[in-house]
């Protein structure tokens, strides 16, 4: 459906998608009435420091937003914060709003994203027991973060790790919970949880991987103790839940929208419905270099989706798409990943893991399909290439450090 | 507040009055600046921020460090006088600075 004519957009969720959809609409020449609608109260910004930098107090929040406040108002951005679609009726093309009132729309972005899974234990509401996704969580998280209290945090994720190496650096203890036998078992391979359990472990972490949290133990309200299946009581002044997250699909299954595990969508983040798209957290998409589709929970993922989702309403060419990548920072190390790791068969080490400079390669039928680099630019730059053109590199070749990444990705195009 | 000039490949130029504290990325993203897509936000994660610094103010802007050096050196078209943006911080003394954004960042 062409929607190049599009008066009214209306976009549902102010995080990274959304504020993406917002820019690229406007950068395409779109003109109309253009509202976003956000369920925080803050513009839109940036979320990966809230676990990293602005967690540990060395990043002002005013740098955490994507645009100021001018920019919506010079750009006719209208932004209804604090405020929540209640619904969308697809058949009178409007939305809903909780606080009353409705909004028509000639084309919808649903970017609403996802929220903390909750921990499905006793004791999860006390006080004191936080979750990790929004600035008004690190508002109440930061002032418990005192020299010397005892944080557990359970979940060894991405999010848990990285909150264990800002909180250790200001000086708590801290002990990190993890059900699986490994950390970081649903993203990465053994070679990487291991790296990262040892090195949480070398600044002082208490990693407890096979610890299943039976519930968390209060007084007067207040957690005092986070209790293991095992029966162990271990005291803690303060529990955060890292856990995972729950892609927010209700709106769009209430509208009938095809959900399953995420909102469905196809290559240009169009829904089934040719008016509705969404972006982001909350959406199973095409994965272009792995014929199969998938939920990405990325900032790569919330920008190109924000983006084809705009160049298809401006009727404009298809963005190129990027190879997925993320990175986390802990301590002085910097992970950078590129690719999907899943269903690999060959994993190839290449450089220094005493050094804390390598990288882990996933070959899948002789193919790199990812990559986890440590404190190794090159090695991430170089796959983003090698698996986007699909070139085939023998593994001999990609553990030799006395060929370049430049030379071997130069070899393989 | 330190003026910077943003010069798109087109030779369209944007003069620019900066905070001090903020990067030379932050600043452009801010102020819309075409040609600077910083999709990290800054975390020296993506290269997508690669700017050509004026030659006359390269001593002032200083050398990238290792790991800023190892994303440059997979960018496109890149130069002597390549930076990544994010790792630029603005202050008085880099007032004047001019740099000029590549046609493209991916």
């Amino acid at each position: 459906m062409d929607l190049s004519a599009a008066q009214k957009i209306v976009i549902i969720g102010g995080g990274q998608a959304g504020a993406q959809v917002v820019q690229s609409l406007r950068q395409f020449g779109y003109e109309g009435d253009l509202v976003l609608v956000g369920d925080e109260a803050a513009l839109p910004y940036q979320r990966p420091p809230l676990s990293k930098a602005y967690m540990k107090g060395e990043l002002g929040e005013d740098r955490l937003y994507f645009k100021p406040a001018a920019w919506y108002e010079d750009n006719k951005v209208e932004t209804l914060l604090s405020q929540r679609v209640e619904k969308i009726d697809r058949a009178r093309r409007q939305v809903t709003l909780e606080h009353g009132g409705h909004l028509d729309y000639d084309a919808l972005i649903i970017a609403t994203g996802s929220r903390p899974r909750p921990l499905p234990v006793e004791g999860a509401d006390l006080e004191n027991v936080f979750d990790l996704r929004g600035l008004a969580d690190v508002e109440h998280i930061q002032p418990k973060m005192i020299p010397g209290h005892r944080l557990v945090i359970v979940g060894a994720g991405y999010i848990g790790l990285e909150a264990a190496a800002v909180a250790r650096q200001l000086g708590l203890e801290v002990r990190v919970l993890e059900m699986e036998q490994r950390a970081l078992a649903r993203v990465t391979s053994p070679v990487i949880s291991s790296f990262y359990e040892a090195l949480h472990m070398e600044h002082g972490v208490d990693v407890r991987c096979g610890a299943r949290l039976a519930r968390l133990k209060g007084e007067d309200g207040k957690l005092t103790h986070a209790v293991l299946a095992s029966g162990e009581e271990i005291e803690a002044d303060m529990v955060l839940a890292g856990i995972g997250i729950v892609p927010n699909v209700e709106l769009a299954e209430d509208a009938g929208l095809p959900v399953k595990n995420g909102i469905i969508v196809d290559e240009d983040a169009r829904t089934s419905d040719p008016r509705i798209f969404a972006a982001g957290d909350c959406t199973v998409r095409p994965l272009a270099h792995y014929a199969r589709t998938g939920r990405l929970e990325s900032v790569h993922n919330a920008i190109e989706q924000g983006k084809l989702a705009a160049a298809a309403i401006m009727g404009k060419p298809r963005p190129a798409l990027d190879c997925p990548w993320f990175w986390s920072d802990q301590y002085d190390i910097k992970l950078q990943i590129a690719g999907l790791s899943m269903g690999y068969d060959e994993i190839v080490v290449r450089g220094d893991i005493e050094a804390k400079k390598f990288a882990a390669f996933y070959l899948k039928n002789g193919l790199l399909i990812a990559v986890d680099a440590i404190n190794s630019p090159p090695e991430f730059i170089a796959s983003k290439r090698l698996i986007m053109s699909g070139a085939s590199v023998a593994s001999e070749t990609l553990k030799d450090t006395s060929i370049s990444m430049k030379e071997i990705a130069a070899q393989a195009a | 507040m330190p003026t910077i000039t943003y010069i798109d490949h087109d030779g369209t130029e944007r003069p620019i009055e900066a905070k001090n504290g903020e990067t030379v990325m932050e600043t452009a993203i801010k102020n819309s600046v075409p040609g600077i897509d910083a999709d990290c936000g800054g975390a020296c994660a993506c290269a997508t921020c690669h700017v050509y610094v004026d030659e006359a103010y390269m001593e002032k802007v200083g050398q990238p460090e290792e790991m800023e050096q190892s994303m440059l050196d997979f960018a496109e078209n890149v130069q002597a006088n390549s930076r990544l943006s994010c790792q630029i911080q603005v202050s008085d003394e880099l007032d004047g600075l001019r740099v000029t954004t590549p046609e493209s960042q991916h």
